[in-house]
Formats: C-alpha cells, sequence, structure tokens
C-alpha cells in the first residue's frame, strides 16, 4: 500500500489540492506534494487526477477465512428491567431492510433473565428468529458477561451483520464483542446499507458532526455496528407476525464476570425525557413574548 | 497504584470547517490538542496518586508531533510518557489502535488501573478503550462519572447508564473511561513545563512492543474510510412573528410529520 506523486506526470493543476478532504496536499514548484502524516490515503486525489499522476496502491484485503460460511442480519435487543429498548425495535425494522437485500433472516438477541415475553414482542416488530440467553447472570448487565454470551452466539450461528444500539450498554460492551472477535465495528451509525458487492455501508459522522464519513469493512465477519437511537424508524406492530424461538444455553463460565453491578440509583423523573421525545421545539433569542 | 493513561491528539473541531466551494475540511491553522476527554483522565489518574502514591504514565499513540501531548501531561504533573510513533501504525483503526496501545502497556508493566477518557473528540467512537481491556484480559467500566473506594484489590466506580448511575465493582487491575462530570481538570505549571521539557520520551516502533505488523496500520485495519463527505444541508428557516396564528399553524405542522 502506498501513495506517490509521479512528479513527471504532475501538471500543477492542483485538482488535487482541492480534492482532498484533509488538505494533506501541497504545491512546491509547481507540483503536488502529500503530506504522509496527514494522509489518510483515501484515494480521493487519485480519483481526480487527469494526468493519471498519482500512484495510489489500495491494499489489497483478502481473508484467510471464507466470508461466505456468514450469514443473517442480527439485532441484539437491548432490554433493562424487562422493558425492550425503543433502539431494539427500531434495528429490527432496520435490519430487515438489510436482511431482504441480502436474502437471509433477520435475527434477534435477548440477553437477560425471565425475559421470554419480550421475544414475542420481537417478532411483532418483525424478528424472524429470535435466540434467547436467559439465565439470572444476566440480570443486571455486565460488560463481561453480556459480551461474552454474544461472541459465544456469534462463534456458534456466524451472523455477516451485527446491529446494537448506540446506547451506554451497546457503546460499552460491543466494541469488547468486536475486539474478542477481530472484526470490525463502526460507532454511531446514522445511515446503513448494502453495496454492490454485498459489504455493509456505514455512515457516520466525525469531527463532531463537521463531516460524514462512509465506512466499511471488507475482510473480516461480521460487520458490526453500533446505531444511534431514533434514526431509525420503528417498525409497524403486527400480532400477527411469529419467529422461530431458539433458546440457547451457554455454560456458567461464559456468563462470568469479574466485574458486578452493586448499586442502581435510577434518575427520578424531572419532567418528560429529552431522550424519549419525538420531537423537540426550542425557542431562540427571536422569540418575543 | 500505579495509573496508566492512553490519549490521543485531536484537531480542535470546534475549529474544523468545511470550505463551501470545496466541501473539504479547512485544516489550515487548526490547533493539534489533547483530546478534551482525556484531560480528564489524566486529571483522575493524578488525583488517584495523589492519594495512594505510585507513579502516572501516559501513552499516545500518532505522528512525531504527538509528542506534545505527553509534554502537556508531564506539565500537569505526569511522571513518565511513552509515544508510539511509526509508518507501521497509520491507519490503524479501533482494532488496530487497540492491540498497539495494549502491547505498550505490556512493555510498560505494573499497572493497577488504565484512565481513559470516554472517547475522542475527532472519531468518537468510545471503542478503544474496551478494546485496550479485552487485549489484556480485563474487566472494564465505561462512561465512569466517579471513583468511590479503591482497595488493594479492588475499585467502585459510578457508571452513567441511560436511565441514571449503575455502581460498579470490579477487581484491580482493570480500566476505566471517564466522563467530564468526574472532575475539573487542573491547569499546566510552570515546573511541570520545565521537567517536561527535560524528560526524554522514549519513542516506541512495532519492534519495542513486539507487534505483529499483519494486524496494525490501515493493511491490518479490518474497518476502513471509503468515502468522506460534508452532510447535505437541512432546509432553511421560516422566520415568522410570534403570534398565537403562527404558533398554532406551527405546533399543527410539526405534529403531522
Amino acid at each position: 500500500m502506498k501513495i506517490e506523486v509521479i512528479k513527471a506526470k504532475c501538471t500543477g493543476c492542483t485538482l488535487c489540492v482541492r480534492e482532498c478532504p484533509v488538505e494533506a496536499i501541497r504545491m512546491l514548484d509547481e507540483k503536488a506534494v502529500i503530506d504522509l502524516d496527514t494522509c489518510i490515503l483515501c484515494g480521493a486525489c487519485e480519483k481526480v487526477c487527469p494526468v493519471d499522476a498519482i500512484l495510489f496502491e489500495k491494499p489489497t484485503r483478502h481473508s484467510k477465512e471464507d466470508l461466505s460460511l456468514y450469514r443473517d442480519v442480527w439485532v441484539f435487543s437491548e432490554q433493562r428491567g424487562g422493558k425492550l429498548a425503543d433502539v431494539a425495535l427500531e434495528l429490527v425494522g432496520e435490519g430487515k431492510k438489510l436482511a431482504k437485500a441480502r436474502g437471509s433472516k433477520l435475527c434477534a438477541v435477548l440477553l437477560g433473565h425471565n425475559v421470554s415475553g419480550l421475544a414475542r414482542e420481537l417478532a411483532f416488530h418483525g424478528a424472524e428468529r429470535v435466540y434467547v440467553v436467559d439465565s439470572p447472570r444476566l440480570e443486571r448487565f455486565s460488560d463481561e458477561s453480556y459480551s461474552q454470551a454474544m461472541v459465544w452466539l456469534i462463534e456458534r450461528h456466524r451472523p455477516e451483520i451485527v446491529l446494537a444500539g448506540a446506547t451506554a450498554m451497546g457503546r460499552s460492551f460491543i466494541p469488547r464483542v468486536a475486539a474478542e472477535i477481530r472484526t470490525g465495528l463502526t460507532a454511531d451509525c446514522t445511515s446503513l446499507g448494502i453495496d454492490a458487492k454485498g459489504n455493509l455501508i456505514q455512515t457516520r459522522p466525525a469531527f463532531g458532526g463537521n463531516i460524514m464519513a462512509t465506512i466499511l469493512c471488507t475482510k473480516s465477519r461480521p460487520q458490526m455496528a453500533t446505531v444511534r437511537p431514533k434514526v431509525m424508524k420503528k417498525p409497524a406492530r403486527d400480532e400477527g407476525l411469529s419467529a422461530e424461538i431458539v433458546i440457547e444455553v451457554p455454560g456458567d463460565e461464559i456468563l462470568a464476570s469479574r466485574q458486578s453491578v452493586i448499586d442502581e440509583i435510577v434518575d427520578a423523573a424531572k419532567g418528560p425525557s429529552l431522550q424519549a421525545a419525538e420531537i423537540i421545539v426550542a425557542g431562540g433569542a427571536g422569540l418575543k413574548k | 497504584m500505579n495509573l496508566i493513561v492512553p490519549i490521543k491528539q485531536v484537531p480542535d473541531t470546534t475549529d474544523v470547517k468545511i470550505n463551501p466551494q470545496t466541501n473539504t475540511l479547512i485544516r489550515d491553522g487548526v490547533r493539534s490538542v489533547t483530546n478534551p476527554f482525556d484531560m480528564f483522565a489524566i486529571e483522575e489518574a493524578l488525583r488517584l496518586k495523589e492519594r495512594f502514591g505510585g507513579k502516572v504514565t501516559v501513552v499516545t499513540m500518532g505522528p512525531p508531533q504527538a509528542k506534545k501531548v505527553l509534554e502537556e501531561a508531564m506539565a500537569m504533573g505526569v511522571d513518565d510518557a511513552v509515544l508510539l510513533s511509526n509508518r507501521a501504525f497509520a491507519g490503524s483503526d479501533t482494532l488496530a489502535t487497540s492491540y498497539v496501545i495494549a502491547q505498550a502497556i505490556k512493555r510498560i508493566g505494573d499497572f493497577d488501573l488504565i484512565v481513559c477518557g470516554k472517547q475522542a473528540s475527532d472519531g468518537d467512537t468510545a471503542q478503544v478503550g474496551p478494546g485496550i481491556a479485552v487485549r489484556l484480559k480485563l474487566p472494564h467500566a465505561s462512561f465512569v462519572r466517579k471513583v468511590r473506594t479503591v482497595e488493594k484489590r479492588s475499585v467502585v466506580v459510578e457508571r452513567s447508564a441511560d436511565d441514571g448511575i449503575e455502581v460498579v465493582k470490579m477487581p484491580l487491575p482493570s480500566l476505566i473511561t471517564v466522563t467530564k462530570e468526574i472532575n475539573a481538570p487542573r491547569h499546566t505549571s510552570f515546573a511541570g513545563k520545565f521537567r517536561a521539557k527535560r524528560t526524554h520520551v522514549p519513542m516506541w516502533g512495532p519492534k519495542d512492543i513486539g507487534c505483529d505488523e499483519a494486524i496494525v496500520g490501515l493493511e491490518g485495519s479490518p474497518t476502513w474510510v471509503d468515502r468522506i463527505f460534508t452532510p447535505p444541508m437541512k432546509k432553511g428557516c421560516l422566520p415568522m412573528d410570534a403570534t398565537k396564528e403562527n404558533i398554532a399553524k406551527l405546533a399543527g405542522e410539526i405534529l403531522k410529520r
């Protein structure tokens, strides 16, 4: 992998200087010079160069594993105290579109204790299969037991895509899952899609929302993403829908945790929560009495 | 109590602007700063050191000029610093970065707690902290807003949940990522700056920390940036007088959506 300017070809037109998203290219003696410490190797300059003066060798990405062994779209169905998070249902709706595009199934993963009733709710919103791990060890959220249970399930069933809400819980333990499996994870996606090669297109804001970046994970599976709550639309509820329920029983060593929640302080309701609002109306300095 | 604080040099995001003609980031004159969330991590580590003794080591991965954030940390009172800088590391995503930092922490050795900022202000991923914990086979707690008690072999922290606070107990060594509620970071001192300038900061590459080069850098990273673009502009404003009729009309339109 490398990027360089072939000086003999460069005509000094400065198109690449204007195209570079990170301003890594400068003109020196009427030739483009790339600052490799700033360059993010996106290849935008190569595409825009009219005289092919930029040599860019994209990294070759080949996997040791056969990626076609992985199929289905999974949604981690976050619940706290037996109540499903809205984002779980939103992701069932979004994940189902991705599963359809890939010709596979949308599966929900439910971790907790005495939560099997929630499996039906996931089915009513479109989940085709629900994996349930029900154990007292999962009653309270623990990064270790939740991530180990997810890793165990993923290694057993090999999903192609795994989605989770970008909530405090999802943003805390999903990175552990991806790191254990050694696969890619894209945080806080605001839009998802499938490209022509069947890869998950993950779009997210960066630099405090000043730019958007599209991220791909082409050589490892599953492709994992967390998605911000309220970005995707919650699908309609239909009590006529049903799902295959798969009860999974990992060993106690999988659900063991060195970390324990010894107390919970739930915020006393101070009026309606901003996070749960569908529409927020704010007034500015232009408002008069 | 020995503490390690992994930090990151980031562009000062409040300064990042888009050139409307070219749709690119204007980087000219944009300062590089210590990731603001890392300042809380450095401060918390210093406070823990002041209570329990030991030392604080900061570590960063980046281009050679990232040494600046290490010097700033030393000027705040941090004892030691390590710079991870090598062409092989360039383009690392969060998984590869976690691996490199974890390898460096293994070489630094002898620590009780790793303190990270909750996320970096440029990428906002919050993934490197938990990733380091996995590589070092440690438990971790993200979004910690208070360190309640520290005992010889355990720590009790409060972490932010979506519906409140969870009090979490973990054995040591372990890793926490901290939020801005945890403290108010101190300023650098003159004596600290003087000491920082005189302290040698070692620069480590992949060989110094036993890195498998196949899993670092752009090529060793599972995720990569395909495209960067400016977010589409939302529709413009509609100024109106705050009359009762207008407000009723507006409320009606919003509810219809």
